[in-house]
């Protein structure tokens, strides 16, 4: 029973894992991209089709990555190319996400893939409780590997120091000769990458169905872990490891037959979310790492 | 590379050529989109946005599809004119509806339509109420409005299908998730036009959308509560200078959007539904975000607004039953006309051009300088 509930927690959080630490390289750029739901469907989709068609989940996961970096070009190319408005324009990469995931998995609903299979680590997948850790998939793997390489970038690396520089104040990184349009374009393609890597996760591991519409609001939630992280990798693994823990209470509550209904455990993450929201935004941001130039348009030097 | 200069100033010509520019190209990318899924272009594009206008009572359908789009984006215009931005109308809908179902079910004997009056302030109190969270949020702890407004939106969703599957629901209803029908007081009526009678599900609050649209236009444009809401929203500095308070333009347009969605959301039952289910709006609170942009921010201009995006709506419908295009196809027209929208925006206040170079924009910028 412990086991499987740690595993099932683990599971439910890799998607955002993925999809949390795509935004936070984005904002840290200083962009605001709320397109993450519709990125993430875009991936999802992508995954279970390619899965489908080349009946090699791996194929799907290279699918939905690619899937998710395309759909943030398109972000990309209206707010950096065209200077237009990141929120609303977030908003519209959901619906069109949304839509399009929509339009293209039509034909996909009603068939099943054969999902990621477990990839168990000699020896230390034996261990008591701790043992299921290892014995996950390659995406769950790759998920903290990822956050691993990103925090690195970002705090060890002079490209890592230039995406923040930009990300702080555009108008000082432009005046020094970088080209701030440029670094937040691969930031933003880099979290589309990411969301699409987390919505493929969905249909190759947790359910081996496409359904329209089926991340739920995971893209949300996942903008929400990078405030409750504030902005510092290593912690978005622990806030989506936390958001599985509550979002697993329901199928405990269950289990166990609880007398809550079972729409109020469904709330849960959703109102953890807010209560998460509300407790990061007392201190102050900017003190937590936040960006100071997060949803600004740059359009200086043009 | 795109190049943007900012332009001196702004022809008026385009402020009314860029919405119906947005649109044509959105129909044109329709075109493009069902050719590449395998459909004749023009006969599905006739079938999604001529077709459902061939008969008169369509006409009052469409009237009825843009009703609550029109309500709630005359309140979304406040709060994204105020740089507020409630995303969360849905679920402040779905609220409105709870707060007068409330009435509607503990008073099912009434039988005169004044019961409407009380359960129209019911259903703004209620979606008032759900917007009042992300509001204070954001006046105490400055959290994030856009996040919370959503995340409401999903609990709003969990807690009307709990009440219709649990304490609401009517003994008689064999196990569907069904309140009980709605008493003769709590329905609107149909609206019987003179000499034509009836027009498709025309109803009563139809027109009354149109006065909502009307009145928001007068105060955004001629009261000084619409000037301090757009003067928070464009600059912030200078309204708190003048004495503005952005709290309170933060406190009034969500509570104000939010009284909004819910009264659309009351209409939507009492004038369609007749009982509370599970689901009891199709998206119009996400819809009505791209009505508030194809309208240009302007009160007035969201009911055309409205009523273009319900056209898409009922296409939508028309072009799944008779030719089998998935109804998701209407997602991607309202996704790609707000990208059209949005660049239209930088087509008002930029000269864009593709693939100049950096100097030669840099003269043009000095020239108009000059």
């Amino acid at each position: 029973m412990l086991d499987e509930l740690l595993i099932t927690i683990l599971l439910t959080s890799v998607p955002l894992v993925f999809a949390a630490t795509g935004e936070l390289v984005a904002e840290k750029s200083g962009v605001l991209n709320l397109g993450v739901e519709g990125m993430m469907l875009m991936g999802a989709v992508a995954a279970f089709g390619m899965t489908l068609q080349f009946g090699n989940p791996y194929i799907g996961i290279i699918g939905g990555g690619i899937a998710g970096g395309f759909t943030a070009a398109i972000f990309a190319f209206f707010v950096l190319g065209l200077a237009t408005n990141q929120v609303a324009t977030g908003l519209a990469l959901t619906i069109f996400g949304t839509g399009l995931s929509g339009l293209l998995g039509a034909p996909l609903v009603g068939q099943a893939i054969d999902g990621l299979p477990e990839l168990s680590i000699p020896f230390l997948s034996e261990l008591a409780v701790v043992g299921v850790i290892f014995s996950l998939d390659i995406m769950a793997y790759l998920s903290v590997f990822v956050v691993a390489l990103v925090s690195w970038f970002l705090n060890q690396t002079k490209p890592g120091l230039v995406l923040r520089s930009v990300g702080i104040n555009h108008d000082s990184a432009h005046a020094l000769g970088y080209q701030v349009l440029k670094v937040r374009f691969y930031a933003v393609v880099f979290g589309g990458v990411m969301a699409g890597l987390g919505g493929a996760y969905l249909p190759l591991v947790l359910t081996p169905h496409w359904a329209e519409g089926m991340t739920a609001g995971r893209g949300w939630i996942a903008l929400a872990l990078v405030v409750f992280a504030a902005w510092r990798p290593y912690r978005v693994i622990v806030g989506a490891i936390l958001f599985g823990a509550v979002t697993i209470f329901q199928l405990l509550g269950q289990a166990k037959g609880w007398a809550i209904p079972i729409q109020f455990m469904s709330m849960m993450p959703y109102l953890v979310t807010i209560f998460v929201l509300v407790i990061m935004s007392g201190s102050s941001r900017i003190a937590i790492g936040a960006p100071k130039e997060l949803g600004r348009i740059f359009t200086s030097g043009r | 590379m795109i190049t943007l200069t900012p332009r001196g100033h702004v022809p008026w010509q385009l402020t009314f050529a860029i919405p119906i520019l947005a649109v044509v190209l959105t129909i044109m990318a329709g075109g493009v989109i069902f050719a590449i899924l395998g459909f004749e272009p023009l006969e599905t594009l006739y079938e999604f946005f001529i077709k459902p206008l061939s008969q008169p009572y369509q006409f009052g359908n469409l009237l009825v599809k843009a009703c609550p789009l029109i309500i709630i984006g005359t309140g979304l215009v406040f709060c994204y004119r105020a740089n507020i931005w409630n995303i969360g109308a849905e679920g402040q809908l779905i609220f409105g509806a709870l707060g007068a179902g409330l009435l509607a079910l503990s008073f099912p004997e009434v039988t005169s339509k004044w019961f409407l009056l009380p359960m129209a302030m019911a259903a703004m109190l209620a979606g008032a109420l759900w917007a009042f969270v992300p509001a204070v949020l954001k006046v105490r702890y400055n959290t994030n409005e856009i996040l919370v407004s959503l995340m409401l939106t999903y609990v709003a969703g969990f807690f009307l299908d709990w009440l219709v599957r649990g304490p609401w629901r009517d003994p008689m209803s064999f196990g569907f998730p069904l309140t009980p029908s709605y008493g003769d007081g709590a329905l609107i009526s149909a609206l019987i036009l003179p000499g034509i009678g009836r027009l498709g599900q025309l109803h009563w609050a139809v027109p009354l959308s149109f006065i909502v649209a009307l009145a928001g236009w007068f105060v955004m444009r001629h009261s000084l509560t619409g000037f301090q809401v757009r003067v928070i929203g464009n600059a912030p500095q200078a309204g708190k200078f003048a004495g503005f308070k952005p709290d309170r333009v933060t406190y009034g347009v969500l509570l104000a959007s939010g009284g909004l969605a819910g009264l659309a959301g009351m209409i939507e039952v009492s004038a369609n539904i007749g009982q509370l289910q599970p689901n009891v709006s199709f998206g119009y609170g996400f819809t009505a975000i791209i009505v508030v942009f194809l309208a240009r921010l302007n009160p007035l201009a969201v009911i055309v607004a409205g009523l273009v995006v319900a056209l898409a709506e009922l296409g939508g419908d028309a072009a799944q039953i008779s030719l089998g295009v998935p109804k998701v196809v209407t997602g991607v027209f309202k996704g790609i006309l707000l990208f059209m929208l949005l660049s239209g925006e930088t087509l008002t206040h930029y000269h864009i051009r593709f693939g100049a170079a950096k100097l030669a924009s840099k003269t043009q910028q000095e020239s108009e300088h000059a």
